[in-house]
């Protein structure tokens, strides 16, 4: 069980999500006397009964005014057991996308439903949201149970019919009213036929299968340092797996290899790097690197023993999910600036979307990214899309996968000498047949 | 210190992973790297307290072996507490960083203070006005800050990469999404952007990080027996000639501290006998109050710390 849980809340207006929060940091003992008096104040300018609880998370004025959640609020809490960070995320539809960014970095998702309205089309569209952005674990708070006399029935029948919508994701659904308390941070007696643990010991106690340390090495180089004529390391986050002084690592897209040499840090050197911390490597070898480059592990031929390690793709093309959060639609003529991992390049897409709409398109870069599915690495599967007039954050994509030579997707385009070893490399039965295989291309491409 | 690992169970867990400050500490890290990647002319906003510096150790890290390569940018009201600045000056040195020091002195030379002018006013002239007008004279297209997301309400919205107008000015209604990792560094032509490495950290994040690195603080945080006004709930130390005894009032000794620091007029101390940082800790934990509680200028009207930022506040 990791120390710190990343969370997401999602509902519709109304469904009383502020509130819960509210309840949670207030019952948890996060929030200061100094800011439950002012909480109180402010009520006295609404009717929302003595405290109104969401007045801890409707941080700006507007929000206050008309009553609702407009923006993102991250929330810091702990108990003995967790620290978390809350993003609570606005249900309107035209803020749709403060959704997909409360999702892009949480753990668990909290869909908050009444249980007088069932499931509505924004749980819907909030549960499809989170599950692209790679959430599997939900939690299913059936909220205002006390409007339904904490009828079970009613219970069962919103939970069954969730279970359906999130397909293959765990569920945990709890019977709650936020405005009252029940089974937000102890269990309730208004719910004996109830078994489950509150929401609060769920949140502490769950455990997330988000383990970044096993996937593959993958370092996207930020910065080059090169305070000295004698040192030259690359600066970066290490966005999946670990790396120790010796290994061999490759750089991409250029396939060039090397040894990792020094693992540096203020500290003091160390022996091993791994997910998420920041870093700088010096390499054996003075090789080409820049900033947006990844280092991967290398294989070295004859390795049987080694943890074989898929290599990252490097190419132009790529399918993705785009969720669009621009009033100015998406549009396939235009061409788009694109930041994946520490890279920015030109891009241009297959199919145009409409705000909040959510599609696959077929992405075409002017230069190579190296890259992995979202599926397999949230880091290097991911990526936004940015209005070259405005500059404003006008898509998320999420790969899905790389297009494949001949694929239907309506661009064209020459796949690359590199894309093409690389995606050789993946399709061989076997690392002797890998090798082999990628021999033989380059002795194609250099001959 | 080493890189702690948290083996949740030993016999079975034996994935390494980071315990949540150094999770922190990385993240940070990574931000202040995309700045210096992306940006031209970056500063950082140093302020003396506590966050600025964790930011500045952050800053040390994450560009070593090589300098702090931006400068150091400190907003100076003339009402900050004598022992900041000498703390300033010594830090400043020690990390071998270039040091701006700004004052609106146009204001100051009109007799710009709290009392004379309201808190409002003064805020907005010695902080405000001065911080653009300093950002302006440097040219600098992106000002790193140590502001924190549990500080205060609206700050809880604030982006890790916050865009401001060509007049320095935040619109909460028209921030860009952010997700993942991924920082939208693109600006148009007089924009310019706030960054906010520490946007994750709670207060206790701050006050257990300077503890495990052994960080630098001012004198002020830690308690001792200090000479101050004692008003309503506020403990005020006597440092400007304008902060005076109100009928009936008279100095007393106190042992007290700063649990955030500003400027000498408006800001208060707390009881305290909290002389060491973990008894810091100790305190926060068992404390029901919070951090900004005793600034004057989060205070002065409902929603003011959202005001002070469209305006250009940090």
């Amino acid at each position: 069980m990791s120390g710190l849980l990343r969370i997401c809340t999602a509902g519709s207006v109304d469904d009383g999500k502020s509130t819960l929060i509210g309840r949670m940091l207030h019952d948890s003992q996060s929030v200061y006397e100094d800011q439950v008096h002012s909480v109180r104040t402010a009520s006295t300018n609404r009717a929302a009964g003595p405290i109104d609880f969401s007045l801890f998370t409707d941080g700006l004025k507007a929000e206050r005014e008309q009553g609702i959640t407009i923006d993102v609020a991250y929330r810091y809490f702990a108990t003995a057991r967790r620290k978390f960070i809350l993003a609570d995320t606005p249900g309107h539809e035209q803020y749709t996308r403060n959704m997909a960014t409360g999702a892009s970095t949480a753990d668990v998702a909290i869909l908050l439903v009444d249980a007088r309205q069932g499931v509505r089309v924004q749980s819907r569209r909030h549960a499809r949201i989170a599950r692209l952005l790679g959430i599997s674990d939900f939690v299913l708070a059936i909220n205002k149970m006390d409007l339904v006399n904490f009828d079970r029935d009613v219970f069962d029948g919103i939970r069954e019919e969730f279970e359906g919508i999130l397909g293959g994701a765990r569920c945990h659904a709890i019977p709650l009213s936020a405005l009252h308390g029940d089974n937000v941070i102890a269990p309730s007696d208004r719910t004996p036929w109830f078994e489950g643990p509150s929401l609060l010991e769920y949140l502490e106690t769950v455990n997330v299968s988000r383990d970044l340390t096993s996937l593959p090495f993958r370092f996207p180089v930020q910065l080059v340092l090169r305070p000295t004529d004698q040192f030259r390391g690359y600066a970066g986050q290490v966005a999946s797996g670990a790396i120790r002084v010796g290994d061999p690592v490759v750089t991409w897209p250029s396939g060039r290899a090397a040894r990792v040499s020094r693992i540096v840090a203020y500290d003091g050197d160390l022996d091993m790097a791994f997910a998420p911390m920041s870093v700088t490597l010096t390499l054996d070898d003075e090789i080409d690197i820049s900033r947006g480059d990844v280092l991967a592990r290398g294989q070295r031929p004859g390795d049987r023993g080694q943890t074989v390690e898929y290599p990252p793709i490097v190419g132009h093309h790529f399918e993705a999910e785009v969720v669009w959060m621009d009033e100015r639609p998406l549009d396939p003529a235009r061409v788009y600036l694109l930041k994946h991992a520490t890279r920015t390049v030109t891009a241009e897409v297959s199919h145009g979307l409409l705000l909040n709409q959510i599609g696959t398109s077929a992405v075409s870069t002017a230069r190579p990214l190296v890259f992995d599915r979202y599926e397999a690495n949230r880091t290097t599967g991911s990526f936004i899309l940015i209005d070259p007039s405005t500059h404003f954050t006008a898509g998320a994509g999420m790969i899905v996968s790389a297009a494949r030579q001949g694929a239907a997707s309506g661009l064209q385009a020459p796949v690359s000498a590199a894309e093409r070893l690389a995606l050789a490399a993946r399709h061989a039965p076997s690392d002797a047949d890998a090798i082999e295989t990628v021999r033989k291309a380059l002795e194609e491409i250099l001959t | 210190m080493s890189i702690a690992t948290l083996p949740s169970e030993p016999n079975i867990d034996v994935t390494p992973r980071l315990d949540h400050l150094r999770a922190l500490e990385a993240e940070s890290i990574h931000i202040l790297r995309e700045v210096v990647a992306e940006f031209e002319r970056p500063v950082m906003l140093y302020s003396i307290g506590k966050d600025s510096s964790v930011m500045l150790r952050l800053a040390q890290k994450a560009f070593y072996p090589g300098p702090i390569p931006f400068p150091l940018l400190h907003v100076d009201t003339t009402y900050k507490f004598r022992e900041m600045i000498r703390f300033r000056d010594e830090m400043a040195e020690a990390v071998g960083a270039r040091l701006i020091v700004h004052t609106n002195d146009e204001a100051i030379s009109e007799g710009t203070q709290p009392f004379m002018v309201g808190t409002q006013r003064c805020c907005g002239l010695l902080k405000t006005k001065a911080l653009l007008d300093a950002l302006q004279a440097g040219d600098f297209d992106a000002a790193i800050g140590g502001a924190r997301r549990d500080e205060e309400r609206s700050r809880a919205k604030e982006r890790v990469f916050s865009v401001r107008d060509s007049s320095g000015q935040w619109d909460p209604k028209r921030q860009r999404p952010e997700l993942w990792n991924l920082l939208n560094a693109r600006l148009r032509p007089g924009e310019s952007i706030r960054v906010f490495p520490l946007s994750n950290w709670t207060e206790i994040d701050v006050w257990q990080y300077i503890h495990v690195e052994r960080i630098p603080i001012v004198p002020l945080y830690y308690a001792r027996e200090r000479d101050v006004i004692v008003r309503g709930n506020s403990l005020i130390v006597q440092e400007q000639p304008f902060v005076v005894t109100m009928p009936g009032e008279k100095p007393r000794v106190v042992k007290c501290r700063m649990r955030s620091l500003g400027c000498s007029p408006c800001t208060g101390a707390i009881r305290s006998d909290a002389d060491t940082v973990p008894k810091i800790i100790q305190e926060l934990i068992s404390t029901r109050h919070s951090e900004r509680q005793l600034r004057i200028i989060d205070h002065d009207q409902d929603g003011s710390m959202e005001l002070k930022k469209r305006e250009g506040y940090f």
